[in-house]
């Protein structure tokens, strides 16, 4: 077989498994690109080389021994640092987690482990998830690998890195407001945030609890729906998991078909202050939906214009309350315990000195958002802009089976150029917030390269609760058709490094 | 909504234990103050007759049965400790001791 490291996760998969190549050529084969390009990438925090070749190498003692195997046994995945790995180190991109090693698996590794998925690293990624650059990682910023120069999204710039990288064919994600869908659309991959409660989040550091969802990035959508499979599903350790069967994601992915679908087109998700390159490519890919047998209807989702806002008061409030835990009592980072500080003090240094710029800044916000006084006319407004904004994607799916977007506004920006505006920051993610706060699944898949910076563009598909498995029917059609005109993947254009 | 001042920003910052440097607390008056302007638009639609959504999923107490299980044991537990003793977490002075 060919470079091991341009294959695709199914190919892996049945590669391995008909002892075609074995689970440790294909791990070191990958753990060699890394070694090779990730210096100038960084999309990894912490490479697990040993346990990663101990995973292989039973996978691999499996085959021999003609033991069943997991869904996708032996094929190599980026883990964003945000997930705990049971003795490997989990910082989420912050200083005061680091050197932790939790001594637990979370429910996405475990699951993982049970479809002998080798892992074989944790992904760098923005402090807890807040900011869509990576630049706000404590360990240093992950570069674009279309153009180093520039962002490659956040906060799981590092998992979609390593997949535009060719570092590792799967990763995982988590996305509260759009972390893994706008760096899928900024590195011409595929990632999806399935319905809330749809993948277990016991063992993810949380960053806001009602809008946080992990889930599935790969190069093409049949991969994607391969890994949403292995990881979806009833989790008893997260009460906010969906007591429910899985769409069959991955069937989806195989029939990829829009024949008699209604697509329905969010006018508030588009003409201005989208990049014209974007806007052109979404155009052209809503007439392919159209050619391949879709009816595109218009919705209008009037108080998505509200979303932003909203969004930035829910989320600060929910992370200045998840965040009390780090306290530097009983893990992490403490300072200032010099035996005469009080614990409230040593508290405040420790936090000061563990938390970046942003992340205290949030906190800071949602700490007033939540205060004595302003509680009813902040978080309080902000949640019946959520009923609103639910209110609007249900009267949009009355007339449409999914809604469609560009992912994001703009194709990668420069590394630096909003670091210093938070405001400029928090507006590359107004396409994909809304999702978050309805709590319904989302994909974003390559569309093409936009023709003034030739970087990648991508495209959103939302799809009700619950009807995940229509975000990899259409994604699946229209990569299909994507296929046909250009010969190959996207993601075969980027530069080798 | 009124603009957020320099003391609020301090007494924020003790409520939220961060030691904040002085700089850095008018640096986040500054930055707040912006931020909270421009979200507070969003009282213009958030009317008393709607009511508020805290999370997507209507769900109310979700219990397991009550049986035991195994969790981590006490050395796990405090294994990643930044200081412990007599298989506690020890930790700073909470009360004053004269």
């Amino acid at each position: 077989m060919n470079d091991l490291t341009r294959q695709s996760a199914a190919v892996l998969a049945d590669a391995i498994a008909s002892k075609e190549v074995t689970a440790v050529e294909v791990a070191q084969a990958h753990l060699d690109r890394i070694a090779a390009v990730d210096g100038k990438v960084h999309a990894f925090l912490h490479v697990t080389t040993d346990s990663a070749l101990e995973q292989a190498r039973a996978v691999d003692a499996k085959v021999a021994a003609g033991t069943p195997l997991g869904a996708l046994a032996g094929v190599p995945l980026g883990l964003k640092d945000v997930l705990a790995m049971k003795g490997e180190p989990t910082t989420a991109g912050s200083r005061i987690l680091e050197g932790w090693r939790p001594p637990y698996d979370s429910t996405v590794v475990a699951r993982l482990r049970a479809a002998d998925i080798v892992i074989l690293g944790k992904t760098n990624m923005d402090e807890f998830a807040m900011g869509s650059s990576t630049e706000h990682s404590a360990y240093g910023p992950t570069h674009n690998p279309w153009d180093l120069d520039r962002i490659p999204g956040g906060s799981g710039g590092g998992s979609a890195a390593a997949l535009a990288a060719f570092e590792a064919p799967l990763a995982i994600g988590t996305d509260t407001g759009g972390s893994i869908r706008q760096p899928a659309s900024v590195t011409g991959t595929v990632g999806v945030k399935p319905t809330y409660g749809g993948v277990s989040r016991y063992g993810q550091i949380a960053l806001a609890s009602s809008l946080d969802q992990p889930g599935p990035c790969a190069r093409s959508v049949l991969d994607t729906a391969l890994l949403h499979a292995a990881i979806a599903g009833h989790d008893p350790r997260d009460s906010t998991s969906i007591n429910a069967a899985v769409p069959d994601v991955v069937a989806a992915a195989k029939k990829a078909d829009v024949r008699g679908m209604r697509i329905g087109v969010v006018t508030e998700l588009m003409g201005e202050g989208y990049q014209s390159g974007v806007s052109q490519r979404y155009s052209e890919s809503l007439d392919i939906l159209r050619e391949l047998g879709a009816e595109i209807v218009e919705v209008s989702c009037p108080h998505f214009e509200y979303a932003l806002g909203a969004y930035y008061l829910i989320l600060p409030s929910e992370a200045s309350s998840n965040l009390a835990r780090f306290d530097g009592m009983r893990y992490g980072l403490r300072a200032g315990d010099d035996g005469k500080n009080s614990v409230e003090q040593v508290m405040a240094i420790t936090r000061e000195a563990g938390f970046g710029p942003e992340v205290k800044r949030r906190i800071m916000l949602g700490t007033y958002a939540l205060s004595s006084g302003y509680y009813d006319a902040y978080y309080g407004q902000a949640q019946k802009v959520r009923t609103l904004i639910t209110r609007d994607f249900n009267a949009a799916f009355e007339k449409a089976d999914v809604l469609v977007s560009p992912t994001a506004p703009t194709t990668a920006f420069k590394l630096g150029e909003k670091l210093d505006d938070p405001l400029a920051m928090y507006l590359n993610d107004v396409a994909t917030i809304p999702v978050n706060l309805a709590g319904i699944g989302a994909m974003s898949l390559p569309i093409g390269l936009a023709p003034e910076d030739g970087l990648p563009v991508g495209m959103q598909i939302m799809a009700p609760a619950m009807a995940d498995d229509r975000l990899y029917l259409a994604g699946g059609a229209l990569e299909a058709a994507l296929i046909d005109k250009w010969g190959h993947l996207l993601i075969e254009e980027a530069p080798s490094l | 909504m009124t603009s957020i001042t320099r003391p609020e920003v301090a007494h924020l910052a003790r409520l939220a234990r961060l030691d904040l440097a002085p700089e850095e607390l008018d640096h986040y008056a500054e930055q707040l103050d912006v931020i909270l302007q421009s979200v507070a638009r969003i009282s213009e639609v958030a009317a008393d007759d709607i009511p508020p959504m805290s999370h997507p999923i209507p769900m109310v107490n979700v219990f397991r049965d009550d049986v035991v299980t195994p969790g981590i044991t006490r050395e796990e537990a405090l294994g990643a400790a930044p200081a412990a003793e007599d298989d506690r977490f020890r930790v700073p002075r909470i009360l004053d001791e004269e």
